[in-house]
């Protein structure tokens, strides 16, 4: 089994999602004057770990991954093509 | 149309650079360890040229369809549009609901059959397998040298948008740079390429989404939006509307900021440029032709056009907040700067109003979307590059026969130099700016009439090979010499234009370049026909597979309503309507 996309998504976001939620709670609350008093730290790191994690379970099931030339039947008929017409040995 | 404003503003000078904290450094660090991690994972699965240059035909549609669009959001897509959306208001949204979608739901439902059922490599291949060699030649050469010099340029562009916001020196950011995407296409190839821009759609989203909230909070909502921007309107010439209606000021060029009017803006834009983008640039068609079928290949621009759609509202919104805060300050007193000759500095709303609204952490993330953007942008390009001068240019002319693994190490090859040569172009750029401009200028002459040879050539079994490729060059010739004979208002002989003397004056450069492609268009068009007629059409049973009346239909009468490409096409034509009229 190849790599499913997902997995990385996933697991990017929800490390983001949860850096940014950590210092949302424990973080300076100063610099929120800056985004209107809102704590978009701890909001929208909610929001991202809540979408890297989802992502992460979708990917567990392994669907979405790229195959090998060989193993797909639309990859082999590209190489047929190219030994048929002489384009490499 | 040049205007000095009177509205007080700072000069871009007297900013402050953007301070950043350990929490921003360690989220843009996060950030490079996976796109890096992408392609070192996928570095094993990279056997043959095919799996490298096409990830095997082997990727669900959604891939391959969020890498379409995030393949094309290059420095243009999120600076510039931005920075149109400063300068002509939702009008800016005319790139997308009229110069995108229609093209984008085309290419699905028509030209993809015979792209990725001819089992062409690549689009120069489909030329030579529909046309000849030379026109092949023709523009595989062209789309080449064009990929990696636009490369070229958006990291120029990257280096100086980080020196001014952060600081950052320009060589060290446009090394990290070039570095990472090297890195991650060497090793997993197109599909190392497709993963990322894929997480860098992801990234893009959840990096401005907020910044918009933000925005329209500070303004009021899209109410206190309108009002503001009725005042830049009426200040700057206008009715009240040219900020916020994008249909109803397209009478005349002399009543909208944009200065077209509504026929150059549908053939110009809507039309040639469109069509001549999204139906013939290798750069986006390649993501189409590595899906795993026929039906996920011709479902990828569709699926692609549903997000697209939805773009201008994170990347144009953003720009139209920007100058109405600056006309009619907000409680946070955001203002664009004034660069030295009294205009204001669009190209820098987006980026300094991620600085002025986001805290240390959330900056982290709008930043790290605003690099994302400019490395799927290049890495867009260095993959195509690498493909065509593989398959095209060396397989075709230098070294035809090697063993497939001496065309995956080519590959590879020319990855290396291709971001060499970008990043060498990026420096030229830093001393003759002039000489950038009229490259681009001299693309636009050679991409222009490409649009009738494709149409031609798909449509019209009668188009041959002598007709395309004298075609192609009329074109050419006809974009240069229309250029040459016009200028926009206010402009001197020279890059813009009018060498052999003005004999009509644009109300605007856009005006300019819509004109150029329709001209361009037209000559394409009529030579490709006469020289078609007077010369011996190919056989037949030669063209089966490339053109549409000697095709047999794909079939998709098996497939669920939501994946048919007719179907879909229906819908997101439906909704670019809607959108059209509610921001009428």
């Amino acid at each position: 089994m190849q790599l499913d996309i997902r997995l990385p998504i996933g697991l990017m976001f929800a490390v983001l999602g949860a850096l940014l939620l950590v210092f949302g709670l424990i973080g300076d609350k100063s610099g929120f004057q800056r985004s209107l008093g809102i704590n978009v730290n701890l909001w929208w790191g909610l929001v991202m770990l809540v979408f890297g994690v989802v992502m992460f379970l979708l990917g567990r099931r392994g669907t979405a991954t790229a195959r090998l030339t060989e193993e797909s039947p639309e990859g082999k008929k590209i190489e047929e093509m190219e030994h048929r017409t002489g384009l490499e040995k | 149309m040049r205007r000095i404003h009177r509205v007080k503003s700072v000069p871009l000078e007297e900013l402050k650079p953007v301070k950043l904290t350990y929490l921003d450094w360690s989220i843009m660090l996060v950030y490079f360890v996976f796109v890096l991690g992408i392609g070192v994972a996928l570095k094993r699965y990279m056997k043959s040229s095919t799996d490298f240059f096409l990830s095997g035909r082997s990727l669900p549609a959604w891939i391959t369809g969020l890498a379409f669009i995030s393949a094309n959001l290059g420095a243009q897509e999120v600076i510039g549009m931005g920075a149109s959306g400063a300068k002509y208001g939702i009008a800016t949204s005319h790139f997308y609901w009229i110069g995108a979608i229609p093209a984008m739901a085309f290419v699905g439902v028509f030209m993809m059959p015979f792209y990725y059922g001819s089992r062409a490599r690549s689009v120069p291949e489909y030329l030579k397998l529909r046309f000849d060699e030379k026109t092949r030649g023709f523009n595989a050469i062209s789309f080449a040298v064009m990929t990696v010099l636009s490369s070229g340029i958006s990291l120029y562009a990257m280096g100086l948008l980080l020196e001014a916001l952060l600081g950052w020196n320009f060589t060290v950011s446009i090394t990290i740079a070039a570095a990472v995407v090297l890195v991650y296409v060497f090793l997993g190839g197109l599909t190392s390429a497709i993963y990322n821009e894929v997480l860098q759609f992801f990234l893009i989203v959840f990096g401005f989404a907020p910044l918009v909230f933000l925005g329209l909070k500070d303004a009021g909502g899209w109410t206190g939006l309108q009002a503001r921007l009725a005042t830049v309107a009426t200040e700057s010439g206008f009715a009240s509307g040219a900020w916020t209606e994008s249909w109803s000021h397209m009478g005349s060029p002399g009543s909208n900021p944009m200065g077209i009017e509504w026929f150059g803006l549908a053939m110009g834009l809507g039309f040639v440029l469109s069509f001549g983008y999204w139906c013939t640039d290798f750069l986006v068609v390649q993501r189409a032709m590595a899906a795993k079928s026929m039906s996920a290949a011709r479902r990828t621009p569709l699926i692609a056009a549903v997000p697209k759609m939805f773009f201008p509202f994170l990347v144009i919104l953003p720009g139209m907040i920007a100058i109405a805060l600056t006309y009619k300050s907000g409680s946070s007193g955001f203002m664009l700067p004034k660069k030295p000759d009294g205009t204001f500095e669009y190209n820098m709303a987006i980026p300094l109003m991620l600085g002025h609204y986001f805290p240390t952490g959330m900056l982290g993330v709008g930043l790290t979307a605003l690099m994302a953007s400019f490395m799927s942008g290049m890495a867009g390009n260095v993959t195509a590059f690498n493909t065509v001068w593989t398959y095209d240019i060396y397989q075709s002319y230098i070294n035809r026969g090697a063993s497939d693994q001496h065309y995956l190490w080519m590959g590879r090859m020319a990855t290396i130099f291709g971001i060499l040569i970008s990043v060498a172009a990026a420096y030229v750029a830093t001393r003759f700016n002039n000489i950038m401009d009229m490259l681009q200028l001299v693309f636009a002459f050679v991409n222009a009439p490409l649009l009738a040879t494709f149409l031609l050539g798909m449509f019209w079994k009668r188009t041959t090979g002598h007709g395309a490729f004298i075609g192609l060059l009329a074109g050419t010739i006809a974009a240069a010499i229309h250029q040459g004979l016009t200028l926009p208002v206010g402009a001197h002989a020279g890059v813009k234009g009018g060498w052999f003397g003005a004999i009509h004056i644009y109300p605007s450069e856009l005006a300019q370049a819509f004109w150029t492609a329709i001209f361009a268009w037209t000559a394409c068009f009529v030579v490709t026909i006469l020289v078609s007629l007077a010369t011996r059409p190919r056989d037949e049973k030669e063209l089966v597979g490339l053109v549409y009346s000697l095709t047999e239909r794909p079939k998709e009468d098996r497939l669920p309503w939501y994946q048919r490409p007719a179907v879909l096409a229906v819908i997101v034509l439906l909704a670019a309507i809607v959108l059209n009229i509610i921001f009428w």
